[in-house]
């Protein structure tokens, strides 16, 4: 299950790892991590953005290490992923690093590959792919979108998005 | 019947297939006098134009006279210049030429041709408006598809938001066929040409550029741009896999060259099933958003002689009516 936290932290040096290594140790993997270093709240404590999946039952036991860690948990929240796009990718889809293609969007912490498809024709020809990519929200799915779209463009990929539904807004 | 006390009289400059076309369609249009016909090589004067189109077929010269093209538009009488060249998207002649000395002489003007509208599109609208007369151009976009003058007519009591079609039937053959057949591109390219929808070389069409050139048409007429061809952001099809396809067929999607005329834009993308923009074979479609009517969609043939000729007779007519106040033809 995917978890996003709002955490605040005292201001003092090494704080962060009291975060992290009790999600690690409990076999999260960590998505994303957003530390506001100079944002520090009227409480003078740091505010810190982190996204995460874990089983739900190792849930409680975070919450205890967290606490016991003067980590204040202001918000926690499981992840819906509620929009979805599916893409087409054409050309060296593998050669390029298909997994790092993937990994760019799911480390965001708001969207990620839910789905693939491949052709690869032949050991040199080009390869056909179609990713569904979900995100939290539309606006979470049009960043991820752009992100898939530089990613393609460095990559020499030929990218096709679907047709928007809403024709004034300029696609998607 | 109507009873026409004027007639029109026009030229026809340039008779490959389009302006064999429009001799056809004008021919028994009796408010209609076609005054000379234009091919690269000569000049055809009070043509009769079942004449001219059979020695045209069977590869004779048409010509009759001393003169050219541009003797054309620039001594005999007409009203009317109607520029069929060739589209040239480098310099846009000769086509810019003809239009050009046309308006100047007071001349209205219709024309199918592309070039001259990509490249000098504002200044031909202030040139025909300086000297108090019409430039159409329905036949550049979309064929017999209603494009221009739906949106400058029928939709006048909208705003339109934006343009985003299929406007080029090669493309939209290619990628119907590869859908179908589960044919690679250069197999599907090949029977194209072999059949005469796709042109001995597919460049402008493949790349995306004549789609391009309709954007731009589109994005100067009905949103008052200033831009051309450098302004688009275009890729076409050719990268495109059978593969692909079929993987985008499996999720109910199409995928069509599409030209997005306020993003000016062209690129291929999937068009779920169902959808306005949904068409296959040739077939060209634009949907229309607009504040107050929505969205419009049109669909119809983008491309062919006689299509695209009723484009022109339709532009030459609109003229006809405004100039002698005539508001009851129907054909």
């Amino acid at each position: 299950m995917r978890i996003s936290m709002d955490l605040e932290l005292k201001d003092t040096p090494g704080q962060l790892v009291h975060v992290l290594t009790p999600i690690s140790d409990l076999g999260g993997n960590i998505m994303s991590v957003i530390h506001h270093h100079d944002e520090k709240t009227f409480r003078n404590t740091i505010p810190v953005f982190v996204v995460f999946e874990m089983e739900e039952k190792k849930l409680d036991e975070l919450r205890g290490r967290l606490e016991r860690s003067d980590v204040t948990i202001v918000r926690m929240g499981k992840i819906r992923l509620r929009e979805t796009v599916s893409i087409l990718l054409i050309g060296h889809v593998i050669h390029t690093n298909l997994t790092d293609t993937i990994d760019r969007i799911d480390r965001t912490g708001y969207a990620e590959v839910q789905d693939l498809s491949l052709a690869m024709p032949e050991i040199d020809g080009p390869s056909s792919a179609v990713i569904t990519v979900s995100a939290t929200g539309t606006g979470e799915l049009k960043k991820a979108v752009e992100i898939l779209k530089g990613v393609t463009e460095k990559k020499d990929l030929l990218m096709i998005e679907p047709i928007g539904d809403r024709l004034g807004a300029g696609g998607r | 019947m109507h009873k026409y006390d004027q007639r029109v009289k026009i030229s026809i400059i340039g008779f490959g297939a389009v302006g064999q076309g429009v001799a056809k369609v004008v021919k028994d249009i009796p408010f209609i006098d076609v005054r000379a016909i234009a091919d690269s090589k000569g000049v055809a004067m009070t043509p009769d134009i079942e004449e001219v189109l059979n020695r045209k077929k069977a590869g004779l010269p048409i010509s009759n006279s001393d003169l050219s093209a541009i003797d054309v538009i620039m001594r005999v009488d007409h009203d009317i210049t109607v520029e069929v060249t060739p589209t040239n998207i480098i310099d846009g002649e000769p086509g810019l030429m003809h239009i050009r000395e046309a308006l100047k002489r007071g001349r209205h003007v219709v024309t199918s041709n592309k070039g001259p509208l990509v490249k000098r599109f504002n200044e031909l609208m202030r040139l025909a408006s300086d000297h108090g007369v019409m430039l159409r151009y329905e036949a550049t976009v979309g064929g017999a598809m209603p494009m221009i003058n739906l949106v400058r007519e029928a939709l006048t009591g909208s705003k339109v938001l934006n343009i985003v079609g299929v406007f080029n039937g090669t493309c939209n053959y290619i990628l119907t066929r590869m859908t179908e057949e589960g044919l690679d591109y250069d197999h599907v390219l090949s029977e194209a040409q072999d059949m005469g929808i796709a042109e001995a070389d597919p460049t402008y069409d493949v790349m995306g550029i004549d789609t391009a050139c309709k954007v731009v048409i589109l994005a100067n007429s009905v949103f008052k741009q200033n831009v051309t061809l450098n302004d688009v952001d275009v890729t076409g099809i050719i990268k495109i896999t059978a593969d692909a396809l079929r993987l985008a067929k499996e999720r109910s999607y199409s995928v069509k060259l599409i030209g997005d005329v306020k993003g000016l834009k062209v690129s291929p993308m999937m068009v779920p099933a169902g959808h306005p923009l949904s068409v296959g074979g040739t077939l060209n479609a634009a949907s229309i958003a607009t504040d107050n009517a929505g969205e419009i969609t049109v669909t119809g043939k983008g491309a062919g002689s006689i299509e695209t000729a009723s484009a022109i007779l339709s532009d030459i007519i609109s003229i006809y009516k405004e100039l002698k106040g005539v508001d009851d033809i129907q054909r």
